[in-house]
């Protein structure tokens, strides 16, 4: 292994709370790391030592199997110590407070937090308080950037580069951390993004953050090189804010016709987990445009990259 | 007992006074306000007041002592400390207590416990409603008889058009102001204010429309009646447009803006700092524009503090469980010199009559005696250092709440001298036992 006289970005990073404020360098860092380590996960033996002896801690105050299960198993090929705390066997339901949670975990010595929280401003608030890493895995309706990082490892994957490429993403914007990474991390790269979805999951001030609102499906994706299609959620409709599944679906639902809207070899994103027949069609789920499989993978690989370069790892130390 | 202030500016806007003059306190009551040597005979503690500004005692509108009920965040002592050292020589307090200020019993409580502290005049606001749920008036012929200055629901909006119809007809009984709260509950129920930041931060927004949709009722309402309408801490461009129209027409409505709303904007809320979260929220930039705007050409009233005190636990935590307010009363006056007066936004003139007969206007009852340096008025005096700098440090507040937005900012312009009647109550800052 060789060890790097130059230094990384990380050097002064402690905590990855969002895309809003990371730097084209670190976010290319994180892709460019992200490939070994995709290697290492297509390898008949998945474990390289260079976290022997490092501790994460996974936190989720709100479901989620795959993400947790992506931080796990990247903690894990890379030798971490990896653990778990599932908040409805924690003393969360005991009233205790997130500082204190937070503050016996952080006692226990692990190096980096993975956290999930409903509540925005979550990690952000535990940051300020530990002298743990934290990694925003999720916090309420503001950022998921591990997404966001794998997305754009996805899309340069299969189109070679993420500058200036069209952009569409299709759902619920108002509530979706997903869209907000996504569009922080994207716009870094110059590309034209544009959301589409109903107007009442459109959240207002888009236009000053260079993003363009069609409320129409088809007019977002006439011409795009990725579609980003987000879950919608059932309880929004219960809210009110649309009026049925039925509805969203004849309107949104990204279909087999839809793709010729697009550009050539148009690809298409979901951030998993997929409500077939209401916002995406099977055919297009289940077709050669999408990536949402392979999503799953490059967020393991982005994942490993992340917690490596949080670490103090350098890039050109896992090559070997 | 005499105490002579010599050589501040005084301005005193009842009486149309702003010049460099002295002012003689005598058993409480202001003597004599012009020239006047000082010599033996007088037997008068001189104060050197040069350079400062000698201004009647300031009126906060607006204030949350939390006691009873709450004294864990604050109580009418710790309130009371806070004011005098913020400048403040009266102050109303808010019904939102447990038991709520709906009855003459707790409303009395209320100013003994006041008078036995003994600093600041602290005159009680009563519910609109029995147990400010809305639902049937509170006893307000009770409430005036034992002290109340005015009727407010404060802290939630009175949801039923009637009740604030009747509210607001039946006030008329008493001569006093019905101060509203101007929430449209079904559509405030988020964390910041919404626009381009809530977008940013991933806040659930409270749109500008939140407020405005109710303070158009409650003009209407005023209109219909012929009550006395407050609208309290107003945030929005739309309510002060809809305020404009209304006092244009003639109708007898005044309002309050609070130095938060007038000093930060909707940026602030970035760093998810619950110091920042309160309701109203803080607007954004074209907001805080009209506002500064407003208060400046005379629409605005009165500067009120809607000083909020919590405890700590209630804001170290996440940004949606933490609570709505910020501890204001210490750093008010400081705030609008700093970020108003010295930038030249605001004539430090018309400062002065916002803290003083701006509110006293809106509590008709004690207008003759509160905010004035009148001859035979109770010696309330408030002296501003304008050249004082001064980091703000919640630790050293007397408030219970460190809440504040403001901390660790340098700010330009302090009270330095508090006087309520005719007693040095806090000095450079420090509550003068």
């Amino acid at each position: 292994m060789g060890i790097s006289a130059q230094s990384t970005q990380f050097d002064k990073r402690k905590d990855l709370l969002g895309l809003k404020d990371v730097s084209n360098e670190e976010i290319e860092l994180i892709l460019n790391t992200a490939l070994p380590m995709k290697d290492i996960i297509r390898r008949e033996i998945k474990k390289v030592p260079t976290l022997r002896g490092k501790g994460i801690i996974t936190v989720f105050y709100e479901n989620s199997t795959r993400t947790r299960t992506s931080f796990e198993l990247a903690g894990k090929y890379l030798s971490a110590d990896t653990s778990n705390l599932a908040v409805s066997t924690s003393s969360v339901q005991k009233g205790e407070t997130l500082r204190d949670t937070i503050k016996t975990l952080e006692m226990m010595g692990p190096d980096i937090l993975v956290m999930r929280h409903s509540m925005t401003g979550a990690p952000h608030y535990v940051a300020r308080n530990t002298s743990m890493r934290v990694i925003n895995a999720g916090d309420g309706t503001n950022e998921h950037p591990t997404q966001a990082l794998l997305d754009m490892f996805s899309i340069r994957e299969r189109k070679g580069r993420i500058d200036n490429l069209k952009v569409a993403i299709v759902g619920d914007i108002l509530h979706s951390r997903v869209a907000r990474s996504n569009i922080y991390g994207l716009a870094k790269f110059g590309c034209e993004i544009r959301v589409a979805g109903p107007p009442t999951l459109i959240p207002p001030g888009l236009d000053r953050l260079g993003v363009k609102t069609c409320f129409n499906l088809e007019d977002a994706i006439r011409g795009v090189d990725v579609i980003n299609v987000l879950r919608i959620q059932r309880e929004r409709q219960q809210t009110g804010l649309f009026p049925s599944l039925e509805e969203y679906s004849e309107l949104y639902m990204l279909r087999p016709e839809h793709m010729s809207l697009a550009a050539d070899d148009a690809i298409v994103l979901h951030p998993g987990p997929m409500n077939r027949g209401v916002e995406i069609s099977s055919d297009i789920a289940d077709g050669d445009t999408a990536l949402i499989n392979e999503q799953v993978t490059n967020g393991v690989a982005v994942r490993m990259a992340l917690l490596f370069l949080m670490m103090g790892g350098r890039k050109d130390e896992i090559a070997a | 007992m005499r105490l002579l202030l010599k050589g501040g500016r005084v301005i005193d806007p009842a009486n149309n006074i702003d010049a460099i003059l002295d002012v003689l306190i005598e058993d409480g009551k202001i003597a004599a306000v012009g020239g006047i040597r000082h010599n033996e005979d007088m037997r008068a503690d001189a104060v050197d007041c040069r350079g400062k500004i000698v201004c009647p005692g300031f009126i906060d509108l607006h204030a949350h002592l939390r006691e009873p009920g709450y004294e864990y965040k604050e109580d009418i002592s710790s309130g009371s400390h806070a004011a005098a050292a913020g400048g403040f020589t009266t102050i109303c307090c808010m019904p939102n207590t447990d038991p709520v200020i709906d009855n003459g019993a707790v409303a009395g409580f209320v100013r003994r416990r006041a008078q036995e502290v003994g600093l600041v005049n602290v005159l009680p606001i009563g519910a609109i409603t029995k147990k400010q749920a809305g639902e049937e008036l509170a006893e307000m012929g009770e409430l005036v008889s034992a002290g109340c200055v005015a009727v407010s629901d404060d802290g939630k909006p009175v949801l039923r058009s009637d009740v604030m119809r009747h509210a607001l007809e039946y006030s008329r009984l008493f001569g006093i102001p019905v101060l509203s709260h101007c929430e449209d509950a079904s559509l405030s129920a988020g964390q910041m204010h919404e626009g381009y930041y809530s977008t940013v931060f991933g806040l659930k927004g409270i749109p500008a429309e939140a407020e405005e949709i109710m303070v158009t009722r409650d003009l209407i309402l005023a209109r219909l009646t012929g009550g006395r309408l407050h609208i309290c801490h107003i945030s929005t461009k739309g309510a002060l447009e809809a305020v404009k129209q209304a006092k244009a027409s003639g109708l007898r409505v005044t309002c309050e803006a609070t130095p938060h709303h007038l000093a930060l904007t909707d940026e602030a809320v970035g760093s998810y700092d619950t110091d920042t979260k309160v309701n109203p929220p803080l607007r954004s930039e074209e907001h805080v524009a009209a506002l500064r705007e407003a208060l400046a050409s005379g629409l605005i009233d009165c500067i009120a503090t809607d000083h909020a005190p919590h405890h700590f636990e209630s804001k170290d935590c996440e940004y949606g469980l933490a609570s709505f307010g910020i501890s204001g009363i210490e750093t008010a006056v400081a705030v609008i010199m700093d970020t108003l007066v010295h930038p030249g936004l605001l004539d430090i003139a018309r400062m002065v009559e916002l803290f003083t007969i701006g509110p006293a206007g809106v509590i008709t009852a004690n207008r003759a005696t509160v905010g004035t340096l009148t001859c035979g008025a109770p010696a309330d005096v408030t002296v501003i250092d304008p050249d004082l700098v001064r980091t703000v440090d919640p630790r050293a507040f007397y408030s219970r709440g460190k809440n504040t937005p403001f901390k660790c900012m340098e700010l330009k312009g302090w009270p330095c001298m508090t006087i309520v009647g005719g007693r040095i109550v806090a000095q450079d800052g420090l509550v003068v036992r």
